[in-house]
């Protein structure tokens, strides 16, 4: 087991050094840098600031350097908000983790729920709508389903904001602070679950029906125990603990940001920041939130991993 | 003993005689018992008729710009009202959809060719070639789709990519995205199924290369690639709209229903022309759902292991 992990330790290392390269190359490549793309400064004060910022030196020169700041932590300087861009994502970061989390519970208990439900009724009008709901949740763009969800609900009914976190202006603090959090949170939560729950639902529903089938849920329902004894004890626990590989992939959703969702909505979470950082070619910002999101994405398939063999004993990690 | 002997052979003879027809033929027979399937696939071909054919019969498929009949709400001369320019939203939305769509299929394809071709050589040779390939996919795979496509719009739009050649970058960025997973998928396959007694006749046989992977491998796999590529198009089409929509994929005056949908960027036609945006954001969710209910069904009737 821990020769398993070292071994996927290095790998992982491996990886990022690639993807680092990859993701350098890209941004590398694109013409045009945030001191190009100011019409506001004079030849010679490009210069400078180019000199200023390494612009100007090779491009693997300026990969090296990069990596070099990287290993330490350190993912240098944004350049439209002259702060490090870590501190830049971790004041972000937590706005984007609220409405992450928020959406990520709901998702996971409307999906058990009626996965649950659905799977128990296989075949009954319920279990065909929850399956066409599912399919029709997919298949949603994501940024359509935001627009459509605040020209109803926002525009046209005015229950609730159309974007933001706080109402401009306002100085609200305590509980009153905390209510209009929750008021500008519902509309992008709710987007947020609609897109996440189809997919969840249709995974337990399978679940569900895979093990209900097994032998040892015939054996309870012989013992004479109640049918709901048997869903909810025996097959639901049998039908989660697979689920939990699930959670570990979890982890770029929960602190990585929705990017379309936070844009459509306004919400000032690290999705946001980056769609920002995009139109200005911000590159410090944009390399280390890119280069986040991979570490994200490779720890997390590690996790998911190591869940599955805490899960499921039968599964050897070699 | 013998009788069963003959009798199986029988059937694998009788098998290899029709395999490809009967394939086709069991899967369509199965699918045709799914009604939602079914559905999904009857309004997926009403959709490409739409887009295909329906500009032919509209009065107004010249696209002509009409000053007076500007941003008009839906009407019996205009069913689903006017744009900016005094266009015919029904005809953009059919010629919008002809270019939607073929960017999904042409993705797909784009991505189903790649994928399928390196995962059966990464599968069946395995050492170096398997490590390059997959260590690259592993690394594509590390960078999630959406940052890495705009990153990849961004470059194109510096570059200033004349807008006619946009389309068939954005297909060649969507299967970029897309194939590592599919090779993947094909190379799990390729390594069972390179173990089997067929491929030790391939080798009695003394086949070349080449015939063992694309005639006696790459078909084994087919059943699986049908499902996953359907589902493909529906996740080419998704991220084509969201990238034109943000105006790094295909740009106007090519239509496509993303950027149709770019409408509602502007404050006023979003809270008070919702015709110009909620047509194409429906024609993209019905078109996708449809796939996505039809690759479902393909799934329940290729795969004998999804027992419903």
């Amino acid at each position: 087991m821990k020769a398993y992990i070292i071994r996927r330790l290095l790998y992982m290392i491996l990886t990022l050094f690639g993807a680092s390269v990859l993701i350098f190359g890209l941004y590398a490549l694109t013409p045009g840098d945030f001191v190009d793309n100011n019409p506001k400064l004079t030849d010679e004060r490009k210069a400078e600031l180019k000199q200023l910022y390494g612009l100007d030196k090779p491009v693997v020169e300026r990969y090296f350097v990069w990596l070099g700041n990287a290993v330490r932590g350190d993912f240098g300087y944004s350049l439209q908000y002259q702060q490090p861009v870590t501190s830049l994502l971790g004041q972000y970061i937590w706005n984007s983790f609220l409405i992450a989390s928020a959406s990520t519970l709901f998702t996971w208990l409307i999906a058990i729920v009626i996965g649950v439900i659905s799977a128990t009724r296989q075949y009954s009008l319920f279990d065909s709508v929850v399956t066409i709901g599912a399919f029709a949740a997919m298949s949603f763009p994501s940024f359509f389903a935001g627009l459509l969800i605040i020209k109803f609900f926002a525009v046209d009914l005015g229950w609730f904001p159309p974007g933001g976190m706080i109402t401009t202006g306002s100085n609200t603090t305590g509980l009153a602070h905390i209510w209009e959090v929750i008021d500008h949170m519902f509309l992008p939560v709710l987007v947020l679950t609609m897109l996440g729950v189809g997919s969840l639902t249709r995974y337990f529903r399978t679940n569900m029906l895979e093990i209900i089938r097994q032998d040892f849920i015939r054996t309870a329902r012989a013992k004479g125990l109640k049918e709901k004894t048997v869903v909810y004890k025996h097959a639901l626990r049998n039908a989660l603990l697979p689920a939990i590989t699930l959670l570990g992939f979890e982890l770029p959703a929960l602190f990585g940001g929705a990017i379309i969702t936070e844009k459509i909505f306004n919400w000032p979470g690290v999705g946001q920041l980056y769609m920002q950082a995009f139109s200005l070619r911000d590159y410090p910002l944009l390399m280390g939130f890119t280069m986040f999101l991979a570490i994200l994405t490779v720890a997390s398939n590690l996790l998911a991993d190591l869940l599955y063999g805490v899960a499921d004993p039968r599964v050897r990690l070699k | 003993m013998s009788s069963i002997v003959t009798e199986t052979a029988g059937l694998a003879g009788a098998r290899a005689g029709a395999r490809r027809s009967s394939l086709w033929r069991d899967t369509f027979a199965k699918l045709k018992k799914n009604k939602v399937a079914m559905c999904g696939l009857v309004f997926l071909v009403m959709m490409f008729l739409f887009c295909f054919i329906g500009p032919f019969f509209s009065p107004y498929a010249s696209g002509k710009v009409n000053t007076v009949m500007i941003n008009k709400p839906p009407s019996l001369v205009h069913w689903l009202g006017t744009d900016n320019l005094g266009r015919d939203i029904l005809t953009r939305l059919m010629q919008a959809g002809r270019i939607s769509l073929t960017v999904g299929l042409a993705a797909m394809v784009l991505s189903v060719f790649i994928g399928s071709v390196l995962g059966v050589v990464a599968g069946y040779y395995r050492g170096v070639v398997d490590q390059i390939v997959m260590r690259f996919a592993d690394i594509l795979m590390t960078i999630p789709g959406l940052p890495l496509l705009f990153i990849i719009g961004a470059i194109l739009s510096e570059w200033k990519v004349p807008t006619d050649y946009r389309i068939y970058i954005v297909m060649l960025m969507l299967s970029l995205i897309g194939w590592p997973e599919l090779a993947r998928l094909v190379r799990s396959q390729i390594l069972s199924l390179r173990e089997r007694e067929f491929m030790q006749a391939t080798e009695s046989l003394g086949l070349r290369d080449h015939r063992k992977l694309f005639f006696h491998l790459l078909p084994n796999t087919v059943p699986i690639l049908i499902v996953v590529a359907t589902l493909r198009v529906g996740g080419a089409i998704l991220s084509e709209s969201i990238l034109s929509y943000l105006g790094l994929g295909v740009v106007p005056p090519t239509p496509t229903w993303g950027n149709m949908i770019d409408a509602a960027n502007t404050l006023i036609d979003f809270q008070k022309r919702p015709w110009l945006w909620i047509p194409p954001g429906f024609a993209i969710f019905a078109t996708v759902i449809s796939i996505n209910l039809l690759g479902d069904g393909l799934r329940d009737a290729l795969d004998p292991k999804m027992k419903r």
